[in-house]
């Protein structure tokens, strides 16, 4: 065993929280008391006792993968979701393959924020630097009391520890897992910062454009990590549960895109009050509400209230705490919202052919798709509660309101971009919109006739739309060349935001054609596969060419090696696999893919059916990845927008 | 009339959700069985799959054609692996005489017919015939949120029982088939 003082890395790693929560209480309690009593040092210590709440939580956070790494099964939490046969790589990322770690990673995130906003936002004056850190305390407070309390991943299994873990589980044993909840959390948490300004504005009732400046980088980069993160998620799915479905509209899946729907409507929102002054009020609820909806996504995920694939050890305790948290956090904004947001009178106005009217479409339309989706995920609840009896929502549903509301949206940034504040001229709208119109009116009728034989109105309205964004887009894009020198000093000339802009809708087009595209052209088939036996699915062939079974350290396999051709020519050997992983005994099915920008080739193997034949399903899917494209594409518009210049701004200056 | 009450409309609604939330923390989600129970099995008028055996060669079947006896209607798809395990056991109590109707699902709105026809050609078919629930109104009606499902019929065309997930000996021998004896004898 370890040296004596290495065995007690658990219980650092406690003490760490616990260290860490007493500084989220004095991160709550003293600059806010110093920002009233206009006390300079108090307000001024936000930023030590944030770097110090960090700190501590890294500390424990790292204790926690020590443990991992090192198989100290005597901690409850590495029991249960390690092992030691597991190889090391997923050892560190078991860390937050279960509830409470997953629990600590997101204190961490709460924490990196916190730090963050304490070293960036030294150019804001520091009442509201103090409330906001303020308000990012009283999170945190919420978060490390609800680990201390329910969910503490150092529990010791003691005094008889047992002698092998449990192992992670194996749909998480995988590149999407270690990847996949830091960045959605980062998205999630980060939507607690534009949450905290929101407050603090509120609290201070100031909410003018500087504000909105202010919060601006944070909830676009937020947006940009949660983006990122709901599109790996469906990335993992897509290859890793094994239907080729990429989206199940399961409640999990919607708990972390309704934050995603009002975040987007939030940086639109921002946007109007950033540059017009307007929308205020709803740019203020609009933050509490993503920030809300982070929070009622934790809750569904780890109460139990819904069935989901994503099963956290679920416990009531836990549940009951999120709700009680929840409703503090929402209900005192909420309240505080309700009496301290400004009253609009007689605002500046705007034509009904502007920028803000396009903006304000936008916002509509993003939030009842958001209500669409929270109806869709808590009917069952609202009719369990209701005693109507146990009911579930599908995919029907979800399709019948998101797609036709989704278009439209689509068809609306196509126009809105190019639109002036204020008022715009319809000739200018002529000169800018009329020719991509009928370019992309053509690609959109043409695409369907020449890439399948049987015509899709779907696809030719999909493909219209998506080429209108884009060439609005250029067209607009040499419109504001007219009259620079030459072609590089335009391109300097327009802002980094511009650029951002571009590409964050350029992504959407490219999600919009994945989506349209890979549903309706996919070719899919379940069949039974027999060795030497050749299946056609035009224009690719598939030959089955051996079965041989692999022994790896943590579990054995069976792999059946499928040879694929093109039009009767070699292309290549794909092999999936049918694994059973030796601790628990978990049958997997890991898919073999050939990824392609233009189409995916996804071979899953079934059941075996008898010595020399299995059940397989082959898909075929055009253009299916672009669906994750056009979200990096939206991550990467977001970073572009974040370090825009405008948002660097006197960051020499020390302000006091 | 003040403008400031507007901006309590979002606290109202929250204040409604809390209360919801409250009451669903004490109840259990994975007990899904049933608000359909003891109802009558919807009204529906659907294509039905060609398939080799179909004795009444039906181009088209409503709930008409499937009340009279006591059935099993399942709800499957091709995508759904749990089927596939659970088909070799439904062509099975098929050979025991058990009637089965198919709902065929398709989760995927372009999803062609002719893979959920070549599945049943090539794993047997144990449905008397199955109908395809092209808008999924059907399965709506029903509730279904995943296949594979199964529901017990009895002779009025009343649904007497909703099990989820694949039917295999263990379902069948303790749930379904005690059921359907009782049910064969109202």
């Amino acid at each position: 065993m370890h040296a004596d003082w290495l065995s007690l890395v658990p219980e650092i790693g406690q003490l760490s929280l616990i260290i860490a929560f007493c500084f989220s209480v004095a991160l709550f309690l003293l600059p806010l008391w110093g920002s009233y009593r206009n006390n300079l040092l108090m307000m001024l210590s936000a930023r030590s006792i944030a770097a110090g709440f960090f700190i501590f939580v890294l500390i424990s956070f790292l204790c926690l993968t020590w443990s991992f790494t090192q198989n100290d099964f005597s901690v409850a939490y590495v029991a249960t979701n390690s092992n030691s046969l597991l190889p090391m790589h997923y050892k560190i990322s078991a860390v937050w393959g279960g509830h409470e770690g997953s629990l600590l990673l997101w204190i961490l995130m709460l924490s990196g924020w916190t730090f963050a906003v304490a070293l960036f936002s030294r150019s804001i004056p520091l009442e509201l630097q103090a409330r906001v850190l303020s308000v990012m305390g009283f999170v945190a407070i919420g978060f490390s009391l609800f680990i201390l309390i329910t969910s503490n991943p150092f529990d010791r299994n003691l005094p008889i520890p047992p002698q092998e873990g449990n192992d992670l589980n194996p749909l998480l044993q995988d590149i999407g897992l270690i990847i996949h909840p830091p960045v959605l959390y980062m998205g999630y948490v980060g939507f607690s910062v534009v949450f905290a300004f929101a407050i603090a504005a509120l609290l201070t009732g100031r909410m003018d454009s500087a504000w909105a400046r202010w919060s601006r980088p944070w909830a676009i980069i937020a947006w940009g990590f949660l983006s990122l993160g709901v599109a790996m998620g469906s990335w993992w799915a897509y290859y890793e549960l094994g239907w080729g479905g990429w989206w199940f509209w399961d409640p999990v899946e919607n708990a972390a895109f309704m934050p995603w729907l009002v975040g987007t409507a939030l940086i639109h929102s921002l946007a109007v009050t950033e540059k017009r002054g307007l929308f205020k009020s709803w740019t203020i609820l609009l933050a509490i509400f993503a920030f809300s909806l982070s929070l009622l996504g934790t809750f569904l995920v780890r109460s139990g209230v819904l069935t989901s694939v994503h099963a956290f050890a679920n416990d009531p305790e836990r549940g009951l705490f999120i709700l009680g948290f929840l409703l503090v956090v929402v209900g005192v904004s909420l309240v505080l919202y309700a009496i301290r947001a400004p009253v609009v009178k007689g605002a500046q106005g705007f034509d009904w052919l502007s920028r803000e009217t396009f903006l304000l479409a936008n916002n509509i339309l993003l939030v009842v798709v958001m209500l669409v989706v929270l109806i869709g995920t808590l009917y069952p609840l609202i009719a369990d509660a209701l005693g109507l009896g146990k009911i579930s929502v599908g995919a029907p549903f979800f399709n019948m309101f998101f797609l036709p509301l989704m278009g439209l949206l689509c068809l609306l940034m196509a126009v809105g971009p190019v639109l002036n504040w204020k008022k715009t001229q319809p000739a200018l709208l002529k000169t800018l919109l009329l020719k991509p119109w009928v370019i992309s009116l053509l690609i959109g009728l043409l695409f369907p006739l020449f890439y399948a034989e049987k015509y899709s109105i779907p696809v030719a309205v999909a493909v219209f739309i998506a080429s209108w964004i884009t060439t609005a887009l250029i067209s607009d894009f040499i419109y504001r060349l007219r009259h620079a020198d030459s072609f590089i000093s335009g391109f300097k000339k327009l802002s980094m935001s511009y650029y951002a802009m571009s590409i964050a809708h350029v992504g959407v087009a490219v999600s919009l054609i994945g989506i349209v595209l890979s549903s309706h052209y996919s070719q899919e088939r379940d069949l039974r596969l027999q060795l030497g036996q050749v299946v056609e699915m035009a224009p690719y062939q598939f030959t089955l060419k051996s079965l041989i079974p692999i022994r790896e350290s943590n579990y054995i396999a069976d792999q059946a090696d499928i040879e694929v051709q093109k039009n009767g020519k070699f292309l290549e050997i794909l092999s999936p696999q049918k694994r059973r992983y030796l601790a628990r005994g978990d049958v997997m099915t890991e898919v073999a893919l050939d990824a392609g920008l233009l189409r995916d080739i996804y071979i899953a193997m079934g059941d075996k059916l008898s010595d020399d034949a299995w059940a397989m399903r082959i898909h075929v899917k055009p253009f299916v990845r672009w669906i994750w494209l056009g979200a990096i594409f939206m991550a990467l518009g977001s970073l572009l927008a974040v370090i825009d210049k405008r948002y660097r701004t006197k960051t020499a200056e020390v302000s006091l | 009339m003040n403008k400031r009450l507007f901006l309590f409309i979002p606290l109202v609604f929250f204040v409604l959700l809390g209360l919801l939330f409250w009451r669903g923390l004490s109840l259990n989600p994975n007990e899904k069985p049933s608000a359909l129970v003891n109802k009558p099995f919807p009204e529906f008028t659907l294509s039905v799959l060609a398939a080799a055996e179909n004795p009444q060669h039906l181009v088209r079947a409503s709930r008409n054609d499937i009340i009279g006896r006591v059935s099993l209607v399942n709800v499957w798809a091709t995508w759904c692996t749990t089927c596939l395990a659970e088909h070799e056991f439904l062509n099975r109590l098929k050979s025991q005489g058990v009637l089965i109707y198919g709902i065929y699902y398709p989760i995927d709105f372009v999803e062609e017919k002719s893979g959920a026809e070549e599945w049943l050609r090539d794993l047997h078919n144990p449905y008397v015939f199955t109908v395809v629930d092209e808008d999924r109104k059907l399965g709506m009606n029903l509730g279904v949120f995943g296949t594979p499902e199964t529901f017990v019929l009895d002779k009025k065309g009343m649904i007497r029982h909703r099990h989820l997930g694949d039917v295999n000996e263990m379902v069948w021998v303790n749930e379904l088939q005690p059921l359907l004896q009782a049910l064969e004898k109202e």
